[in-house]
């Protein structure tokens, strides 16, 4: 017992400062296990973009195509069912998407129509509710779901429903409009899903 | 802030009250001996080791695919695909290497200081069962990855159940669940490797610690400081020459952490496959089961106890002996308190006979393991020239497994008889600075 | 403390030493491959998909890694090495159907992913530098390195022909091969094929494990820093101890 004394300030500084580094050490180490729940390369690269030709989906017709395990809806909207947009704005929570679906589709999908090109409406196809795939109901006939149906997607899981611009009907349990997905159109028939237009170049 | 912290700890203290008297009889108020050394490093960084085995093995498993068809595949989706997969899975398989060196250098502190002596029996047995279960566990764990060396080694331990008269070709059937090593073979050793032995393993790991602290730890002078004077200068009743393990022994374990994992860190990042010691070559191929690898052998710490197998020729048309002669080998250790009858524990007032042996047994134990390795077949053409290699090293092998299980024969005439001339043990322990 | 540099130096000498000790094998020649050399990887990885995806997958790699582990952009890998067709975030798969090949070479063309890891880079480099004409042999080659490989040599044009030095046949031995002579040069000259032989060893090297550019990467760093903090701990150590000597 050579040092009787105990010199507390040095003895709390380097515990201090070992605890300290030490913490680091530790905090460090777990950011490689935290980061290994990332999608990893394979889930990446499953996530990569779309490349899907329009050619040979008719007017009125509707195409799911898959990207990142979501089913993203190609419909190619006749004139008559771009007509019906107008008509229902007054029966929908957000019709120019500026409110609070102002973030469900990139910029240059933020109009009437919702899309790049009118006619071709491109939307990913879960309900902003709780997660289902809404079911496309185009004929403009009464509905049992809605007796002035314009056309558009009905929910089967909790009876959201969606005009032909995937916007979203008021009084039903979906906050939002259904999402649009980046995509651009790499000539007039064939798009990519995933890439903006302007990443595109 | 500490007015929280002092406020949360008594509302846990009214609600548990069990707590703090079990850490302070762990940690503040668990006296051990002032004069702990080198070797008194590696039950901490056992413990150490098996965290780390258990954290990563959790995050393995959450990648890992066990099955015949996915395994290898799964592997190497973590080693490439997965973010930081790789350190994942090198912390992992080095851990598992790292771990027999610590767990060997930590048995061979027992011996040396004859810390399995009474009254530690309980906690030598204990650890040996540790030892046991972390065999099976190290194994099951190597089959995984469904390389070549995976399954020939699977092939080749499970037959080693095959030896037993009567039952033992129905035994192995059930323990592979197939005709091979197959999907059933892989899925269990997977839920057993994962869930059931980590189980056992934590249960016998607190057990030991459990054991320890209720005799106190033995220390390099193999003096009981509870028979010593009492009073230190934090406790008036306490052994004189114990000190708190916390502070004192934490933070000097502290260090030893940082100095292991300086040697750990530098094997997973410069050296993972260790020179095909950590990782084989071999298993990088996946499973085959129509080709054997050349050079089959087990990984570097089974293969003393494999070269044991190798030694002991067939009798009496069975092949049993040999595997008889290996759980033998890990047998005699767990009777070693029983072996040893002299009073005297630490190495330092053992008598020279004492000395001798248990350096002839280290060596005899290494020397196995090169031949187990198949070291021997490639060092006895290299310096002896044109030589009937097979024969050298049967011999050379034999007088090794010979000299191991002599060890513990002569260690019980040794002592039993009376032949050791001892040292006087001191009163108090010895310290050099 | 002191009495503790010595095992601990002795402890860490031992497991830097031993090391490269294990690692050239089987009296091989030194492959001197360095997966760090970034234009050695892309020198590899071109002669790779220009000889050897025809027949070999690197099942595991994917062109996307390629490119950011090489330095090199989507379009270089794309247009100038991916010619399968596979999708940039694709693994590289040969167009080779197995059943042709096994019929073709009598077995399979192997996956290379991990080739390196399992024989070493010592034997690929020994492997692509010792073919030699064979009349015997069904496709006309032979190699000393792996004795009745089924695979012709797509690098000859490369490298040239070699032909084999027999050592004259003793009773009851066959003649062994003494030492491959290039009877026919090939469009590079011996020390320019073995450096590109080198390269595509790299290349492989690095398909066998791409973690090995992170780990030596982010491994210095650690080291440091586990350095300092086990400096700390010492002082720590010394610094509590006081009340005990």
């Amino acid at each position: 017992m050579a040092n009787e004394v105990v010199d507390h300030g040095r003895r709390r500084f380097l515990t201090a400062t070992t605890s300290v580094v030490g913490g680091i050490g530790i905090v460090a180490a777990a950011v490689p296990f935290i980061k290994s729940w990332e999608p990893s390369a394979r889930a990446k690269a499953a996530g990569a973009p779309v490349t899907q030709s329009l050619a040979k989906i008719e007017a009125g017709q509707m195409l799911t195509v898959s990207w990142r395990s979501l089913p993203v809806f190609v419909l190619n909207r006749t004139k008559a069912q771009l007509a019906t947009l107008p008509m229902v704005d007054s029966r929908l929570v957000d019709p120019k998407s500026d409110g609070v679906s102002a973030d469900q589709q990139p910029k240059y999908a933020q109009n009437e129509a919702r899309s790049i090109k009118p006619e071709w409406l491109v939307v990913i196809g879960i309900c902003t509710h709780l997660g289902c795939v809404p079911d496309f109901v185009p004929e403009i006939k009464p509905e049992p779901f809605d007796p002035d149906w314009k056309g558009g997607f009905y929910c089967p899981c909790h009876k959201s429903r969606y005009d032909l611009a995937g916007r979203v009907y008021a009084g039903v349990p979906a906050p939002k409009n259904l999402p649009v997905p980046p995509y651009h159109f790499i000539d007039d028939s064939t798009i990519q899903i995933g890439v903006d237009p302007k990443e595109a170049g | 802030m500490a007015n929280v912290f002092t406020s949360i700890g008594e509302w846990v203290n009214e609600r548990a009250p069990g707590m703090m008297p079990m850490y302070r009889k762990h940690m503040t108020e668990y006296y051990a001996p002032k004069n702990f050394n080198l070797w008194y490093y590696f039950g901490s960084l056992a413990l150490l080791v098996l965290v780390n085995q258990i954290v990563t093995g959790i995050f393995l498993t959450m990648n890992y695919n066990p099955s015949a068809a996915g395994a290898f595949a799964s592997v190497e989706y973590i080693m490439r695909d997965v973010e930081w997969g790789w350190l994942i899975r090198y912390m992992h398989s080095t851990g598992a290497s790292l771990f027999f060196v610590v767990v060997f250098l930590h048995m061979f502190r027992g011996i040396m200081y004859g810390s399995y002596k009474k009254p530690r029996e309980l906690v030598w047995l204990l650890g040996m069962l540790i030892f046991l279960v972390l065999m099976a566990e190290a194994f099951m764990g190597y089959v995984l990855p469904w390389g070549n060396m995976s399954f020939w080694g699977a092939k080749v331990i499970i037959s080693l159940f095959g030896t037993i008269p009567v039952i033992g070709g129905d035994l192995v059937e059930w323990i592979m669940g197939d005709f091979l090593p197959a999907d059933a073979t892989l899925n269990r050793f997977f839920a057993l490797h994962v869930v059931a032995l980590p189980i056992v393993l934590l249960l016998l790991v607190v057990l030991h610690l459990a054991a320890l602290h209720e005799v106190g730890s033995n220390n390099p002078d193999g003096v009981e400081i509870k028979k010593g004077p009492k009073g230190n200068r934090w406790d008036a009743l306490k052994p004189a020459d114990g000190i708190p393990f916390h502070p004192y022994y934490t933070v000097k374990d502290l260090v030893g952490v940082g100095f292991f994992l300086l040697i750990a860190a530098f094997i997973i990042f410069f050296a993972p496959t260790f020179g095909g010691w950590f990782l084989e070559h071999d298993n990088f191929i996946p499973a085959n089961n129509l080709a054997t690898p050349s050079h089959i052998k087990p990984v570097w710490y089974f293969t003393p106890f494999y070269a044991i197998v190798r030694m002991i020729p067939s009798f009496l048309g069975s092949a049993v002996w040999g595997v008889l002669a290996m759980f033998g080998a890990i047998a005699v250790l767990f009777a070693l308190p029983w072996f040893d009858r002299g009073k005297v524990k630490s190495i330092r007032y053992r008598g020279t006979g004492f000395k001798v042996a248990l350096g002839l047994f280290v060596l005899s134990f290494i020397a196995l393991g090169a031949v187990g390795a198949g070291i021997t077949a490639e060092v006895i053409p290299a310096w002896f020239g044109d030589v009937d290699v097979t024969f050298w090293e049967n011999l050379f092998g034999r007088v090794m497994t010979a000299i191991y299980f002599g060890f513990f024969a002569f260690l019980w005439a040794y002592t039993y008889f009376g032949w050791e001339k001892t040292k006087p043990v001191p009163e108090r322990v010895t310290t050099h600075d | 403390m002191k009495r503790y540099i010595f095992p601990v130096a002795l402890a860490f000498a031992l497991v830097v030493g031993s090391v490269p000790v294990q690692a050239s094998e089987g009296g091989l020649p030194h492959a001197g491959t360095d997966v760090q050399n970034q234009a050695s990887l892309q020198r590899g990885a071109k002669l790779f998909f220009n000889y050897c995806v025809g027949c070999h997958s690197l099942k595991y790699m994917r062109y996307e890694r390629i490119a950011s582990d090489l330095g090199l952009t989507e379009q270089d890998v794309m247009q100038n090495l991916n010619f399968t067709g596979a999708k940039f975030g694709e693994t590289v798969v040969s167009h080779m159907p197995e059943a042709d090949a096994a019929k073709w070479f009598g077995k399979a063309p192997p996956d290379l992913s991990l080739e390196v890891r399992a024989k070493g880079a010592d034997w690929v480099y020994a492997y692509l530098n010792s073919f030699y004409l064979d009349p015997s042999r069904p496709v006309g080659w032979n190699n000393t390195v792996f004795p009745n490989a089924s695979m012709p040599f797509p690098l000859w044009e490369l490298q040239g022909l070699q032909t084999a030095v027999m050592t004259e046949a003793k009773p009851g031995e066959d003649a062994k091969v003494e030492k491959l002579v290039l009877s026919q040069p090939g469009k590079l000259t011996p020390a320019q094929y073995q450096q590109a032989s080198r390269d595509l060893t790299t290349f492989l090297e690095y398909a066998s494990e791409p973690a090995a550019l992170q780990r030596h990467h982010y491994g210095v760093w650690v080291l440091l820093f586990l350095a300092f903090f086990t400096f700390l701990a010492a002082m720590l150590k010394k610094e509590y101890w006081k009340d005990v000597h």
